[in-house]
């Protein structure tokens, strides 16, 4: 048995030994264990998308959730805008109000006060003329009691006329 | 689940020796006196690495301990069998079977029918034997034998994993992980990369049978008393012819122009590349059966030269030296083991994706 040259019955039973393996072997080993190995590989694949799809549909939901969120801050702004201008609006107009009518107040207190005073002062005219007439009679007559003191007036009266 | 994982192991180990008891204990013959003959370390090497009818363990000369293996001839009366321990361990053609009314002697391992009338072999000058002729011979060798083991050990492991996955859908665990992971390795780096996608699952089969058969046989080889299939040139012949037919009944219509009408080059030139194409079909099958064969056959030359030292010298002292050495190479060639096997693999899926391949057209 020589180290190169080949010997024939050792090749005649690798052979049969080799094609007996191969067949045994790829019908009872290699195909169902490639086959449940690709089943297995698929559905980590599935799996693997199926998460990928749950973590995009959670993200949707997410951004869906923020964008109602938004919404709902951006009408709570908006209401509360409106009723703050409301607000304002109506304290302005009610204040404008009140001070128009606080003015027509003032002026009709002011237009009465002066009504008043104009009479009073015109009651007061009258009653000092009065008095002054009354005093005055009182001191022509006293004045004019005698001869002498009503030559005298008379005289500085006419005096006082010349010097003008 | 442990305990049958360890004794599956356990087994796997043991099983070379498993065998042990049924050795043929050779009958002492005290009369030997040729043990004080000179060390022939060409004659040791190759015997180790060559074939043999018997499974040789331990011992030498009439105390061998051998496993005998049945001899299966094919005589022009027919068939004859008888085991190899009737040989006596004799393998010089001095000891004679008689069956079937024929004479049989084992000449270095090889089995000779000596002519009719003919009582012992008679030698020429180149001790060829005169009176003696080869029949066709089928026997169970140590090689065979040690096929068998792997063929066994192959049908164990990958059963077990296959019939794991039709009881579960997870992935295995343990060891069965380990044959998972390797079946996955020659798929994903071996076949879709050299083969392609679409067509890597027909050769699958092929492609691991050979991956392991090759690796499991590099790996029991190295096992002190173990045969050396993978570095015997028949086995690889028959591998490589695997290949070969292989690619020869896949190649596509593609493949054979290439080979034999190579388009885009000037006329002239192609009936001599269609030459050199031809013999390429050819030499790339042997230089795959020429690799394997010469990188183990090689390894265990190694070893036993190193260890062969010790006797050449006489001096024990030298084991301090050639024993480390020897270790380093056999854990070198665990490696050599690994990568021959794949290298194989390797190329044969090259070789198998080259001729399947699709081209295009340009």
């Amino acid at each position: 048995m020589d180290l190169i040259t080949p010997d024939f019955g050792l090749f005649f039973w690798q052979t049969i030994v080799f094609l007996v393996l191969l067949l045994l072997m790829a019908k009872f080993a290699w195909k169902p264990i490639l086959t449940s190995v690709r089943n297995r590989e698929e559905s980590i694949n599935d799996a693997l998308a199926s998460a990928e799809k749950a973590r995009k549909e959670m993200q949707n939901l997410k951004s869906d959730n923020e964008q109602l969120l938004k919404e709902a801050r951006a009408e709570r702004d908006a209401i509360l805008k409106e009723a703050r201008e409301l607000k304002e609006k109506t304290i302005a107009s009610a204040t404008e109000e009140a001070k128009a009518k606080a003015d027509k107040v003032v002026a009709d207190a002011k237009k009465s006060i002066e009504l008043e005073k104009q009479s009073a002062m015109a009651e007061l005219k009258n009653q000092v003329a009065e008095l002054s007439v009354e005093i005055a009679e009182k001191i022509v007559r006293k004045e004019l009691s005698s001869k002498n003191e009503q030559h005298q007036m008379i005289e500085k009266m006419l005096g006082d006329a010349k010097l003008n | 689940m442990i305990a049958h994982k360890s004794f599956k192991i356990i087994v796997t180990f043991t099983l070379a020796f498993a065998l042990l008891p049924f050795v043929a204990f050779a009958s002492a013959d005290p009369a030997d006196n040729e043990t004080e003959e000179k060390f022939n370390p060409t004659d040791m090497i190759l015997h180790h690495i060559g074939d043999s009818h018997g499974w040789h363990f331990f011992g030498s000369g009439e105390n061998s301990y051998t496993l005998p293996l049945p001899v299966i001839l094919w005589t022009d009366n027919g068939l004859v069998t008888f085991m190899s321990s009737e040989f006596h361990h004799d393998t010089e053609g001095h000891h004679v079977v008689e069956k079937d009314g024929m004479r049989f002697v084992n000449l270095h391992e090889d089995i000779y029918m000596l002519n009719e009338g003919a009582e012992a072999v008679e030698f020429d000058a180149d001790h060829h034997p005169l009176n003696a002729s080869e029949p066709m011979d089928f026997s169970i060798t140590k090689n065979v034998a040690a096929m068998f083991l792997t063929v066994i050990l192959m049908l164990w492991f990958f059963l077990g994993l296959s019939s794991f996955h039709k009881k579960n859908e997870k992935a295995p665990a343990g060891f069965n992980n380990l044959l998972e992971t390797l079946v996955l390795f020659v798929r994903d780096e071996i076949a879709k990369p050299q083969i392609g996608e679409k067509k890597y699952m027909k050769f699958m089969p092929f492609l691991l049978t050979v991956f392991f058969f090759i690796w499991i046989t590099n790996l029991l080889g190295l096992l002190p008393g173990a045969a050396n299939v993978t570095g015997n040139i028949a086995v690889t012949v028959s591998l490589g012819l695997f290949t070969l037919v292989l690619i020869i009944l896949n190649g596509n219509k593609d493949y054979w122009k290439h080979v034999f009408w190579m388009p885009g080059i000037p006329t002239f030139v192609k009936p001599i590349l269609a030459v050199v194409e031809v013999l390429g079909v050819f030499i790339k099958p042997i230089a795959l059966m020429i690799r394997l064969f010469a990188n183990i056959t090689a390894g265990h030359i190694i070893i036993l030269s190193l260890l062969g030292l010790i006797f050449i010298l006489e001096s024990a002292g030298v084991a301090g030296i050639s024993v480390p050495f020897a270790l380093f190479i056999t854990i070198l060639e665990l490696l050599v083991a690994f990568l021959q096997a794949f290298i194989f693999t390797m190329l044969s899926a090259l070789f198998i994706g080259m001729a399947v391949a699709e081209h295009e057209h340009h």
